[in-house]
């Protein structure tokens, strides 16, 4: 029976002192791949030592082991340990959709999905377009939070893509990149602005790539299914345009464009050549829904695979894993977008658009791995390393005197994904009953403890 | 035989067997219909609920009038009487009406798929009266029926369906069952309203009206939605009647005894001219009467009376 089922998830007091001994350390930012000791102490990485046949390391284990009693020692042989996950594109709709999912609850299914940073997007209400909005979510999240979070702040005033919001002094409140996301910009000249302006904190801005004229108020993927369906349909293109005019406008300002949830194959192919180049320094992501399963989820009506972009085809899925092997996507994410279960009960063109992620994240991209698309230190990359250096976290590391936030995995029980066992309020997956591998045993975030029975 | 299924959500999910069933049971209560006494008392002690989210006078009647030839009793709840204004869920307005002691809901609804949520959702039977722009099922039987009366079959027929293909649910039930009953099938419109993948369903696509109405044996026309007219699908209705509106001398193009089918209400003018439609070609006031019966048809199968 798999023992972490029934999940009532435990907060251990915190220890002065965390020892994980005989792990399977992987860990891209230092080339390790090896059974490593890993010793934390007041919430930072205090020593790590590598080689399974290394004497110093068993040394060094029982020295540790025999130390004071304030130490807690986790055996973590047959697992494998991560730096912990950082997740640049998620929605923790607090404040004002408290009935979706809170600071609180969101970061809890974030560290059961082995997520220990997130970076939450705006579209909050009131959006977070001032300082005070940001002040308000990570003073909660200080208190409630279970893992670091780190705000978004809006590119418009009220998202509304005409007047730049204060965009300097909500960096200076803590905001860590700037997106409309759930909306473009829809007008060239703000985006221009926009990104011109972020050159001067060297803040990120994130794409949500649409154009909303094209995209004409679709609900799923333009094509056959749409039509025998009676759905409307959003071409690709309605993504791509709007990522060939972000390209430019990135081009024309040199400011940092980060395009979030890639969807198409045409939209992998645009990245990939303003990559090659190099005039601007662009990345990308995409989400875990998006290169494993297509638009044919949303038959039946199936109002969990109502997501924006929406999913696609085939050939975009292939064109989506091919992206992230050759790294022209820098970044998987889940855009963790949880909903109330009565407004996804219903008519298909009616339920808001999303997917709650945090769960089902890693024991997804884990099949890439398994299927032989990414090496695992590609997947570290994507999940850790690179998200953490575009938004400037300090994160993706186990470096000694890095902030101790790792997942310990186990990646050889099978268990099936049940959403009502979720963390997350939203229980709105296209996965339920989808056998995954990878899954958490254990996740450190600020300095706890987080393991599930 | 039966239908394998409590519900009629849409053509897509019936078989040709399950087609012919319904015509023939249809032309059974036809002949009721031409009695004295038009009432039989298959359906008698259950009762139907027509609950309509979007305006409609033919349909609504039409199922009305079929559900008291079968005795059952019937009761309407359109949208703005009901307390949906109110904010109430699709869901719990079904469960009410099924609480009240409904066997049958008759739904039309503008989003599409949502028969196919009811169905899934609550135990009495559910009939598709037209929903969004998906299916229309018990229109595509009427018109099979009616094609059939005229025709004496359907196979190998050429059929030509002309308009707004892209957002007519009637456009798409007749594409399934024509499809499946072995009928050749051309499309025609302006582009943006017969988009190139109706072809992946075994239609022909044609733009040009006259080269599509060439020697076809029956000719459905569409309404033509004014009220996406906004939305610039094509530049004005002038400019379409120029091009796609069925004229006496596009008529002619067809085979000499083509019928000319329209499921109402009509765009005198915007989609067809009114000596077409009043013309001895015009069989659209035979789709209305065979309209009852094949909702007679639908009724009494879904509730899985029969021997």
């Amino acid at each position: 029976m798999d023992p972490f089922i029934y999940a009532v998830m435990q907060k251990r007091a915190s220890r002065v002192k965390i020892f994980i001994k005989n792990g399977r350390v992987v860990d891209p930012s230092q080339k390790i791949d090896d059974i490593c000791d890993i010793l934390i102490e007041d919430d930072k990485i205090k020593d790590i030592r590598c080689g399974v046949q290394d004497k110093k390391r068993k040394t060094q284990a029982s020295a540790a082991a025999a130390g004071s009693s304030d130490t807690e020692i986790i055996d973590a042989a047959g697992m494998l340990i991560l730096p912990g996950l950082v997740d640049m594109h998620v929605h923790l709709r607090e404040p004002g959709f408290e009935y979706k999912e809170t600071i609180k609850t969101g970061t809890e299914a974030a560290v059961r999905g082995g997520i220990t940073s997130v970076c939450c997007m705006p579209n909050t209400n009131p959006v977070n377009d001032t300082p005070g909005i940001t002040e308000f979510i990570i003073k909660k999240a200080a208190q409630e939070g279970s893992c670091s979070v780190f705000p978004v702040g809006a590119i418009t005033k009220r998202q509304r893509g005409e007047e730049l919001a204060e965009l300097g002094m909500m960096f200076d409140a803590g905001c860590v990149a700037f997106s409309d996301d759930g909306k473009p910009v829809m007008d060239s000249l703000v985006m221009r602005r926009a990104l011109e302006y972020s050159r001067i904190r060297k803040a990120v801005i994130i794409s949500h790539a649409e154009d909303m004229s094209l995209s004409a108020g679709g609900v799923m993927n333009e094509g056959l299914l749409s039509l025998t369906l009676g759905l409307r349909g959003i071409p690709s293109q309605a993504e791509e345009v709007m990522i060939a005019r972000d390209i430019a406008l990135a081009e024309l300002t040199r400011g940092r464009l980060h395009i979030a949830h890639v969807s198409t194959k045409g939209s992998v192919e645009l990245v990939r050549l303003a990559k090659k180049r190099g005039i601007a320094d662009i990345t990308a992501e995409t989400c875990p829904h998006y290169f494993s399963i297509t638009e044919d989820a949303a038959e039946g009506y199936n109002t969990n695979a109502k997501v924006n972009p929406p999913l696609r085809r085939k050939e975009d899925l292939e064109a989506i894993k091919a992206g992230l092997n050759d790294n022209t996507i820098d970044v998987i994410a889940t855009d963790h977008a949880p909903h109330h279960r009565d407004e996804k009960l219903g008519e298909f063109d009616l339920a808001p658009s999303g997917i709650s992620g945090f769960e089902t994240s890693i024991g997804l991209s884990m099949k890439l791995v398994e299927a032989g698309v990414l090496t695992l230190d590609q997947l570290i990359e994507k999940m850790a390393v690179n998200p953490s250096r575009i938004v400037g976290l300090g994160k993706g590391t186990l470096k000694q005197g890095a902030d101790a936030d790792l997942v310990i995995l186990d990646t050889s029980t099978e268990y099936t994904v049940a959403a009502a066992r979720f963390r997350s309020k939203g229980k709105n997956t296209p996965f339920e009953g989808w056998k995954l591998t990878a899954r958490p045993v254990a996740t450190i975030a600020k300095g706890r403890i987080y393991t599930w029975e | 035989m039966r239908l394998r299924s409590k519900d009629l959500t849409g053509i897509k999910d019936l078989s040709a067997e399950e087609i012919g069933l319904i015509l023939e049971t249809a032309a059974g209560f036809k002949d009721v219909l031409g009695r004295d006494i038009k009432k039989v008392p298959a359906l008698r002690g259950r009762t139907t609920v027509n609950l309509f989210y979007e305006p409609s006078t033919r349909t609504r009647t039409s199922f009305e009038v079929a559900a008291k030839r079968l005795s059952t009793d019937v009761i309407n709840i359109a949208i703005p009487t009901s307390s949906v204004v109110k904010g109430e869920t699709l869901l719990d307005t079904a469960k009410t009406v099924l609480a009240l002691g409904a066997d049958i809901i008759v739904i039309r609804h503008n989003c599409s798929g949502t028969p196919h949520f009811l169905a899934k959702n609550i135990n009495a039977s559910v009939v598709n009266a037209g929903d969004g722009t998906n299916e229309h099922p018990t229109q595509a039987l009427l018109d099979m029926f009616t094609i059939n009366e005229r025709k004496g079959r359907i196979k190998d027929l050429d059929i030509a369906i002309v308009g707004d293909i892209l957002h007519s649910r009637v456009a798409k039930s007749d594409i399934y069952a024509l499809t499946k009953l072995g009928a050749k099938i051309r499309l025609i419109g302006p582009p943006a309203l017969v988009p190139d993948c109706l072809k992946e369903l075994g239609a022909a696509v044609y733009t040009d009206m006259n080269a599509g109405l060439d020697g076809v044996d029956v000719i459905m026309m569409l309404r033509i939605q004014l009220e996406r007219q906004g939305k610039g699908f094509f530049p004005s209705t002038h400019e379409y009647f120029r091009n796609w509106g069925l004229t006496a001398a596009r008529v002619a193009r067809a085979k000499e005894d083509v019928i000319i089918m329209h499921p109402g209400p009509m765009n005198r003018g915007i989609e067809i001219a009114s000596e077409v439609a009043d013309s001895s070609r015009s069989v659209i006031l035979d789709q209305v009467t065979n309209g009852i019966a094949v909702r007679m048809a639908v009724l009494y199968l879904v509730s899985g009376v029969q021997g």
